[in-house]
């Protein structure tokens, strides 16, 4: 091998996940998988009514249901919960009121699933209905009755106004304003495993719950708040997800009800949700409304964005405040704002409740600023590539919002679509019905703070070196299919010099695992594999100070490479790995270290601040093609251009694989996906299954051309950055800007449906303006706005009030 | 209720006979993994609308939530714990590990089998066979893309050809 | 997971058996081929039988036989097996129809007398139990009214076999048997346009097998509009069929006789005679097609309860069948 020893081995390259033979055996033991003598199986009984009171609820005959061990109602839960301390507003099983058709009231655990499905049909609830909301409107337009008796005003759940500089005047200096109006609709995760867990109670005390769970660490909380259980005493396991991408990010009612059960009855006790009640559990995209206004140059260059969002929540709280912030955040991390202006309110209404999906709270207004610059772009006789690359935000920089931007690929990334595409001899020259469109866009790799409040680490790594020369890998993070089980092990792997292969990864157990927040926010590779490297590296040292006495070498000419430790300068000079380890034990002890993660503190100081700041941020560009039929209205696409701003690749093949998988989903949320109700009956979902939720096909699915873009940063592992997120977001308005390049009509809605491109093409026929999109954005109260000097006016992060305070 | 009496089939399941007894209105979905105890056969509705219970019937991929267990007796059943043999794993499920066409693995069991049958009748499937055969199984992670791959690749060596996966399909173009 | 519900399981070997084991278990008994129906709607408890008899073990539903005539298939042919028939090449649209219905998944599954027996589907009723309960259910099973049209006193749940229409497009007759014997109907009085009572099929006949006319002098085609290529029943279906005049030497063809069947706007496959009046006698030229995708047009109604929205599918009408012309016109020349 003519490689240099000091050559990264692994980092880079593309190998095989470390559970690939598991997954393609089918032995990964997912969570409905596992069974346990004596098991019961529950079944949860949920809400016929959309809002109503809970008059009563007699299961005394299911209760006597031959096979029935156990039936709970709310009062056997009274303690509420939610994913962030602000909005502790869910129950296992409603207390006094149902907030939306799927609201789980009474729970059932039997000898079988057939026996607790009868018991369901035998329990009895009185509901007084109460008049419910079926949209972000109907909630601003009606305060009374509240959905719940905490938020900002009326169904109003948040209501957020920030204020970067003075936005107005800003907007006043461009040489062009223009507004415009945006729909996203609401969509869900609809990952291919439904939703279960196992909870085992020991009568020594102790809980054991298996999920498929993107967050143990929260649920472990949430477990031993609602059951008040010390929490040394609950033990979570997440098992691998089949398919997560935000929709299991949230502590659930069904993962307390069969804990519940399991300490009721002493048996394990099993629940696997039907795909309908994944549908109720949802916490995906929030049906979003906004309105924007910029002000622009002729050089293209922005002085000033006012920018308004409006966010259908359903039912409960979930994650909607940090989703409210974000629709809202990361408008500044790609072109350069001076002054912004951001106003966001989150509705409650009477649906699944929404939440976190693939791109939290980012998709909706990056469709909507990348669709807004497109038209800018041609009202400015710009080239829309060439506009965005005459304001991309610089590197190593801070944003008027006090996002401190650190590699920044952007430009690389349009570059690399432009050509691919052949963008410049396509744009506005493919006949009629054809058409290409470029939209970019920017995500976390990972929060800058935790959900609660805490000053600990955001992801925790014990290493373990076993004599055999095995290395063993302890972290909290959660594998969902994205592959950070074998992010841990190359990172490792790549230091240690060893075989990853040769390294056992013990991730996702409250009990054996050192707490990692979760598989959200594409924190993992960035948190846990920077946790990973510290333990990694101090491992190295203590190795390298045992194996450099026995060398005789200088510690510091020591490399660890194919599994040997050895003089930089003479390579034959050296040991196994594993002898390596037998030295330091030998000499010091068991071989064990820590690694911890805790991102660098952000720079706003302001009330909100806490949502956006990230170590490190991704960027995406894309271009896309579409064949539109002028009869039908029906949009094809065939092929997409993708480059992504990944800082690393620490495996280049589920670099690739994340951003394959993000435009896929991007396509269907582009095309078809949607969470429709029915308000006229009952606000029931019209359509929770897997048929009448539009997922794509292997025949919609369009070619991906990708493009890795490598601009390392230096807060990411290796200079990683997320992929798992980001290249989902520019595809909906690439594919949008694409149907007006090929027939001329703006569809500034999502998704973009054949009803809609036919009816914007009757309107253009008619000499109206060829446009589907919403007509106007709802009077709402919003507060005082909280006054943020910009960096440029000497600002420190601080609001101007908090000052005064 | 799960009360009934069971009834028994005898039929092979990945090449070995088996005896099983199991409540009468059990799908074969159910009697693999609850009575036969092979959980690599997953399900993700149960009302024939994902392909993600996807096992071979008498070699023909058929969706197993909607097959009585009943309607089995004497039927030869594939189940992905039957692909690998003796220790080696199938060359499908060699390709669709080296190029990462399993993301979750959910439903990689089903397209492992889809795919195998495929190959079975058309050693040589353009990629639109390929979409075509797999237009019964959802993936909600992969785009699909990284799972043709690993079809082609795999009915490439299963053709007795030494192909190797592309370097743009792992580092991009 | 959702299960079924217990029930006897009967797997008969003869017709014979098959309506014995039928008459013994009365009303609460019901036939089932491939189960790609059945099964989900006991699952969902559409359909709540206590005595299930299979027609699989019944070799005779399977054969597909030529005749001077046409050619007779059996009913329990797979959706595979009849997209993939060597016979079949005559008959290319119902092999289409065959080829477009569910997945290939299912298609090994499903079987030709499945489809056309297909339940009428609407997404007010292809629920569970539970979601049918918050909407007090509906008037196709449990409930009173059709959401579909609160004020109407029928069911107007949709017809959404692919096959069907083709099969009443091109003049195909149905086999039954029943208790009282045998009995040949065609395809067209096979269907009543009410989303209960959808079938002229008594609940204990068994349909046999269908007999395809003779392929001479005929063509037909059979398009599908649905959101994606895969998995999705049809929300319009245009099954066209011509008769073209014989003899017509150099001069511009001419059509002899026609039929214009529309799967997915109603509880039957629709055949629309006016879009065939405007065919007859005349070449297919293009103000021929429109003026017939225009009479298709206007008696097309589709209801609110399937994919898309209702009054672009009533638009497509006009597409789509101007488009299966268009090719029927093509594949003459």
């Amino acid at each position: 091998m003519a490689r240099k020893p000091s050559d990264r081995r692994i980092i880079g390259t593309a190998l095989r996940k470390i559970d690939a033979v598991a997954k393609v055996t089918g032995t990964t033991r997912f969570a409905d998988d596992l069974a346990f003598p004596r098991m019961l199986y529950c079944k949860l009984l949920r809400a016929t009514h959309p809002h109503a009171r809970v008059v009563s609820i007699d299961a005394s005959a299911a209760r006597a249901l031959d096979g029935v061990q156990a039936v709970l109602t709310g009062k056997d839960l009274p303690i509420p919960f939610g994913i962030l301390p602000v909005s502790q507003d869910e129950h296992a099983l409603c207390v006094d009121k149902v907030r939306f058709i799927g609201d789980p009231v009474a729970a059932v655990a039997a000898t079988s699933e057939e026996t607790a499905t009868a018991a369901l049909d035998r329990i009895t609830v009185a509901y007084e209905p109460l008049r419910s909301f079926d949209s972000a409107e109907a909630a601003v337009a009606n305060p009374e009755p509240r959905i719940h008796d905490y938020g900002d005003s009326g169904n109003l759940h948040k209501l957020i106004d920030l204020e970067f500089g003075d936005a107005a005047a800003g907007i006043a200096e461009g040489d062009v304003v223009r507004e415009d109006l945006f729909f996203f609709e609401g969509n869900t995760h609809l990952p291919m495993e439904q939703h279960a867990a196992v909870a085992v109670w020991s009568p020594d005390g102790k809980l054991t719950l298996w999920s498929s769970t993107q967050t143990p660490h929260y649920v472990h909380r949430a477990l031993a708040k609602v059951l008040e259980l010390p929490p040394a005493r609950v033990r979570v396991i997440a098992t691998p997800n089949g398919g997560g991408f935000g929709g299991k990010s949230d502590p659930f009612n069904h993962e307390i009800a069969v804990a519940k059960l399991a300490m009721l009855t002493g048996r394990p006790v099993k629940i696997t949700l039907t795909r309908e009640e994944v549908f109720y559990c949802h916490r995906g995209r929030h049906p979003t409304l906004m309105w924007v206004r910029t002000g622009v140059k002729k050089s293209g260059a922005i002085t000033g964005m006012h920018f308004r969002s409006l966010l259908d929540g359903g039912a409960y709280g979930s994650y909607g405040v940090a989703s409210t912030y974000y629709t809202g955040a990361l408008q500044t991390v790609t072109y350069n704002i001076p002054r912004y202006h951001f106003q966001g309110a989150r509705a409650f209404t009477n649906k699944a409740p929404c939440g976190p999906k693939r791109g939290h709270g980012t998709p909706q207004p990056r469709f909507a600023l990348e669709v807004h610059v497109d038209k800018i772009a041609e009202q400015l006789g710009l080239d829309p590539a060439e506009l965005r690359l005459r304001t991309l935000v610089p590197p190593n920089s801070l944003t008027a919002n006090y996002l401190r931007v650190g590699s920044m690929g952007l430009g690389r990334c349009i570059e690399k679509v432009i050509a691919g595409s052949e963008w410049k001899k396509r744009f506005r020259q493919l006949p009629e019905g054809r058409g290409v469109g470029l939209a970019c866009s920017s995500y976390i790799s990972g929060a800058g703070l935790p959900i609660y409040w805490n000053n600990m680490p955001h992801s925790g790594v014990q290493l373990k070196c076993d004599r055999s020369g095995g290395v063993t890998v302890f972290c909290g993070s959660t594998d969902i299919g994205q592959g950070s089980d074998s992010i841990l092990a190359y990172i490792v792997a790549e230091i240690l010099g060893i075989d990853p292969f040769d390294i056992a990864v013990v991730t996702a157990d409250t009990d054996l695992t050192p707490v990692d927040l979760g598989s959200y926010s594409s924190r993992v590779t960035l948190m846990s594999g920077n946790a990973a490297l510290q333990a990694a590296e101090r491992a190295r040292q203590i190795l390298a100070v045992h194996a450099a006495k026995q060398l005789e070498v200088p510690v510091d000419r020591l490399q660890f490479a194919d599994g040997r430790v050895f003089d930089g300068n003479d390579s034959k000079r050296g040991m196994s790995f594993a002898d390596a380890v037998q030295a330091a034990e030998a000499a010091a002890g068991t071989v064990g270290t820590v690694g911890s993660y805790t991102p660098p503190r952000s720079a706003g100081r302001y009330r909100g601040a806490g949502v956006g700041p990230s170590p490190a941020y991704s960027y995406s560009a894309c271009v896309a093609e579409v064949d539109v039929d002028p009869e039908t209205g029906i949009v094809r696409v065939p092929t997409i251009w993708i480059a992504h701003d990944v800082g690393r690749s620490i495996n280049a093949a589920t670099v690739i694989g994340q951003v394959e998988g993000s435009i896929y989903m991007g396509l269907g949320e582009a095309l078809m996906e949607e969470m429709a109700y029915r308000g006229n009956r009952n606000v029931v979902h019209k359509i929770p299954s897997l048929l009448e939720y539009k997922s794509p096909t292997t025949l919609e699915m369009c070619d991906v051309i990708t493009y890795l873009v490598e601009d390392p940063d230096p807060n990411g592992p290796f200079g990683a950055k997320e992929v798992g997120q980001g290249p989902l977001l520019p595809v909906m308005p690439a594919v949008a800007n694409a149907v007006y390049d090929a027939v001329g009509v703006r569809i500034d809605e999502v998704p973009i449906t054949p009803e809609k491109v036919l009816k914007a093409l009757r309107r253009k026929a008619k000499g109206e303006a060829g446009r589907v999109g919403p007509e106007s954005f709802p009077d709402i109260p919003w507060p005082e706005p909280t006054r943020v000097p910009t960096p440029w006016e000497g600002g420190d992060g601080k609001a101007v009030e908090q000052v005064r305070a | 209720m799960g009360n009934e009496s069971k009834a028994m089939i005898a039929f092979t399941v990945n090449g070995e006979s088996a005896e099983v007894a199991f409540a009468p209105h059990k799908m074969l979905l159910e009697v693999l993994r609850e009575d036969l105890g092979l959980t690599g056969t997953k399900h993700g509705c149960e009302l024939g609308e994902c392909g993600t219970c996807t096992v071979l019937l008498d070699g023909t991929p058929v969706l197993s939530c909607l097959v009585l267990g009943l309607a089995c007796a004497g039927h030869d059943v594939g189940t992905v714990e039957g692909m690998a043999s003796a220790g080696k794993l199938h060359p499908l499920q060699e390709t669709f590990a080296d190029l990462g066409a399993a993301q979750c693995g959910y439903c990689t069991p089903a397209f492992l089998l889809t795919a195998q049958a495929l190959l079975a009748g058309n050693p040589q499937p353009t990629r639109d066979e390929i979409k075509d055969a797999l237009a019964g199984n959802l993936c909600r992670c992969t785009g699909y893309i990284k799972i043709y791959e690993a079809v082609e690749l795999a009915a490439a060596r299963m053709r007795g050809e030494s192909a190797e996966p592309t370097r743009e399909s792992l580092y991009g173009a | 997971m959702l299960r079924l519900p217990s029930f006897r399981y009967l797997q008969p070997a003869s017709l014979t058996e098959a309506l014995r084991m039928k008459r013994d278990a009365g009303p609460d008994g019901m036939f089932v081929a491939g189960g790609t129906d059945l099964y989900p709607n006991m699952k969902r408890r559409h359909q709540e039988p206590r005595t299930v008899i299979s027609l699989m073990g019944i070799s005779d539903l399977r054969a597909t036989e030529g005749r001077k005539d046409g050619t007779t298939v059996g009913s329990c042919l797979t959706l595979r097996d009849l997209s993939v028939l060597p016979a079949f090449r005559p008959y290319a649209a119902v092999a289409t129809a065959a080829r477009l219905v569910s997945t290939p998944l299912l298609r090994n599954m499903g079987t030709l007398g499945g489809n056309l027996c297909l339940d009428t589907r609407c997404n007010y009723y292809n629920q569970s139990y539970e979601w049918r309960k918050s909407i007090d259910f509906c008037m196709k099973k449990d409930g009173k009214i059709c959401w579909v049209a609160p004020s109407s006193p029928r069911c107007w749940a949709v017809s959404s076999s692919d096959v069907a229409p083709v099969m009443v497009a091109i003049g195909a007759e149905y086999g039954l048997i029943g208790p009282h014997g045998e009995r040949v109907v065609p395809a067209a009085r096979f269907y009543n346009n009410d989303g209960i009572n959808y079938l002229t099929k008594q609940t204990d006949e068994i349909l046999v097998e269908v007999r395809l006319p003779a392929s001479n002098g005929w063509d037909a085609v059979y398009h599908k509009l649905r959101r994606r290529g895969s998995f999705d029943f049809p929300v319009l279906g245009v099954a066209a069929w011509i008769n073209w005049q014989s003899g017509a030497g150099s001069r511009e063809p001419l059509v002899n006789d026609a039929r214009i069947v529309l799967g997915g706007v109603a509880s039957y496959p629709q055949e629309i005679a006016e879009a065939a009046a405007a065919l007859r006698g005349k070449p297919l030229s293009d103000e021929t097609i429109a003026a017939a995708a225009e009479a298709a047009y206007r008696p097309s109604k589709p209801m609110d309860n399937t994919d898309f929205d209702l009054s672009w599918r009533k638009q497509m009408t006009r597409v789509y069948v101007k488009r299966a012309l268009e090719e029927l016109r093509a594949r003459h020349t």
